[in-house]
């Protein structure tokens, strides 16, 4: 915590020095808003450093939600673009690269700290990835419940690079009683009765060589907010597991019982992983991976398109590591269903753009599109609820009218 | 964890936080310190009774748009709010008086 007071400290006197008069760009507000499609929906757009105009949920810790448009321009979303949410407020401002260094430690041989220089020199692997918040889309769960009311754009796909986390567990030699790894970064509380952000994933998962740390996104440096300069990558699972700044690794040799794995981050431990609205689950296990899903993207709901006219609807669709094995699109409200053509396969984990030719005759239509992995799951016509609002994936509608 | 030597503010990186940062370019080669400013705060509490509790306990720890942003309503009153602030304290650890959870309470229900 003294880091932290120290910090402010000194921000307050560099920006003193700066001298008056001169504002900063990133410190002017921006007038522009935005209005998320729900009860209290509207949210400022907001500037910060290394970002464009982004959604901005909450200021301190940020949480900032990619505006949509987003995904219908890029298939791989911008670093600039990309979706930020932090869960306690003393985050690192002031990051050395040339000092950082990944502490590796618990149940192995070799108790170590890895520099960031060390990390890059071994031999690297990247992939194309989708991250996505467990509640994106809770501004839209009926009926609503407490948490960040996020529309759909606490998601995004970069091509993440790094050394696989096996590498690094294999070089401090993980010890025979081996059960979990933990992951801590250097975001903290701003109290010490406020547990940690520490997660956990099973041994066989943090060494199956695809969790990764990465220190490159989209061929750049992990922005600030991203989790510069080193953060894990969990292909396939939700956002929660990514930690930020990630600057310690512990191999323990029972199951982690710190807050955010034990009490939060929960979904009832059944087939659907939900509950009848309003109700509590008997039984909860941690989140793990995406649901499938899939989102049109060239037509917002409300838009107005040229009736008799040749349209391409396209849209982007991505499930929990499976892959993608068809997207159907529906011009009539669900009743007849049409193969939309994939794009470009950029890998198992990452969005799948789709696209589809269609016809609309003048008048009203609502639009819909639901996607199917390649392991057979596909989404519910009907929203699946749960207390905490995670996991969202029913079949989504845009209503739009031709003329 | 925190590092331990976090880098403090240099005179060279006083320029660069007239944009909000400073250090690192758009490639992988650059392994200066990075400063990095956070924009200003803007979200206020609304007028309403007790403010001055709810201002000391609640923006602590995060900022006013966390209730903000929260579902309105009749579900979203006294019940709602009670078991926020509950949370707060029981999970958060937040070291909110006992005395002041009802006040707290009441002016959450009332204004939002």
């Amino acid at each position: 915590m003294i880091d932290r007071r120290s910090l402010i400290k000194h921000s307050g006197a560099a920006i003193a020095a700066l001298g008056a008069g001169m504002t900063s760009p990133s410190l002017r507000a921006f007038a522009a808003t935005a209005a998320l499609p729900f009860e209290n929906g509207e949210r400022p757009l907001v500037k910060y450093p290394q970002k464009r105009p982004m959604i901005g949920l909450t200021s301190r810790p940020p949480q900032l939600e990619t505006p949509f448009s987003v995904f219908n321009a890029n298939v791989i979303t911008p670093n600039d673009a990309f979706f930020v949410r932090y869960h306690l407020a003393d985050i690192p401002l002031n990051i050395d690269p040339d000092t950082f260094s990944v502490e590796i430690k618990g149940k192995v041989d070799k108790p170590m700290k890895i520099s960031l220089a060390e990390i890059k020199k071994m031999p690297a692997i990247d992939i194309v990835a989708v991250n996505q918040c467990s509640g994106n889309s809770r501004g839209f769960f009926n009926p609503r419940v407490a948490g960040g009311q996020l529309g759909n754009g606490a998601m995004g796909n970069a091509r993440w690079k790094g050394v696989p986390l096996k590498a690094i567990l294999d070089k401090a030699g993980i010890q025979r009683d081996a059960h979990q790894v933990t992951f801590n970064g250097m975001d903290g509380p701003v109290t010490d009765k406020t547990p940690d952000f520490v997660k956990a994933l099973d041994i066989d998962h943090a060494r199956d060589g695809e969790v990764m740390l990465a220190y490159s996104m989209n061929g750049a440096d992990l922005p600030v907010l991203n989790g510069f300069p080193l953060r894990l990558v969990v292909p396939g699972h939700f956002g929660t597991y990514w930690v930020k700044h990630l600057n310690e690794i512990t191999v323990i040799d029972n199951v982690f019982d710190g807050f955010w794995m034990k009490t939060a981050y929960r979904i009832p431990d059944n087939d659907c992983n939900c509950v009848e609205p309003g109700t509590a689950p008997k039984a909860t296990i941690p989140i793990n991976r995406f649901k499938v899903r899939s989102f049109i993207t060239s037509a917002a709901d409300g838009a107005k398109l040229k009736a008799g006219a040749q349209i391409t609807l396209k849209g982007i669709a991505f499930d929990g590591g499976k892959g993608i094995k068809d997207v159907a699109v529906s011009t009539d409200g669900g009743k007849t269903w049409a193969q939309a053509s994939l794009g470009k396969d950029l890998g198992k984990y990452s969005f799948r753009e789709w696209q589809m030719l269609v016809r609309l005759a003048a008048g009203a239509h609502e639009l819909k599109v639901r996607a199917t992995s390649n392991g057979g799951e596909t989404q519910p016509m009907e929203p699946l609820w749960n207390g905490a609002g995670y996991l969202r994936n029913v079949v989504e509608t845009v209503r739009v009218t031709a003329a | 964890m925190k590092q331990s030597t976090l880098a403090a503010l240099t005179l060279t990186c006083l320029a660069g936080l007239m944009v909000g940062i400073c250090g690192p370019g758009p490639t992988e080669a650059g392994a200066k310190p990075v400063s990095y400013k956070l924009p200003n705060e803007t979200a206020t509490f609304k007028p309403g009774p007790n403010l001055e509790v709810v201002q000391s306990n609640c923006t602590a720890c995060h900022s006013v748009d966390y209730v903000q942003t929260q579902p309105r309503g009749p579900k979203f009153k006294e019940d709602f709010w009670r078991a926020e602030v509950t949370k707060m304290i029981k999970v958060y650890g937040a070291p909110i008086d006992e005395a002041d959870v009802g006040k707290i309470v009441d002016y959450l229900a009332q204004t939002y």
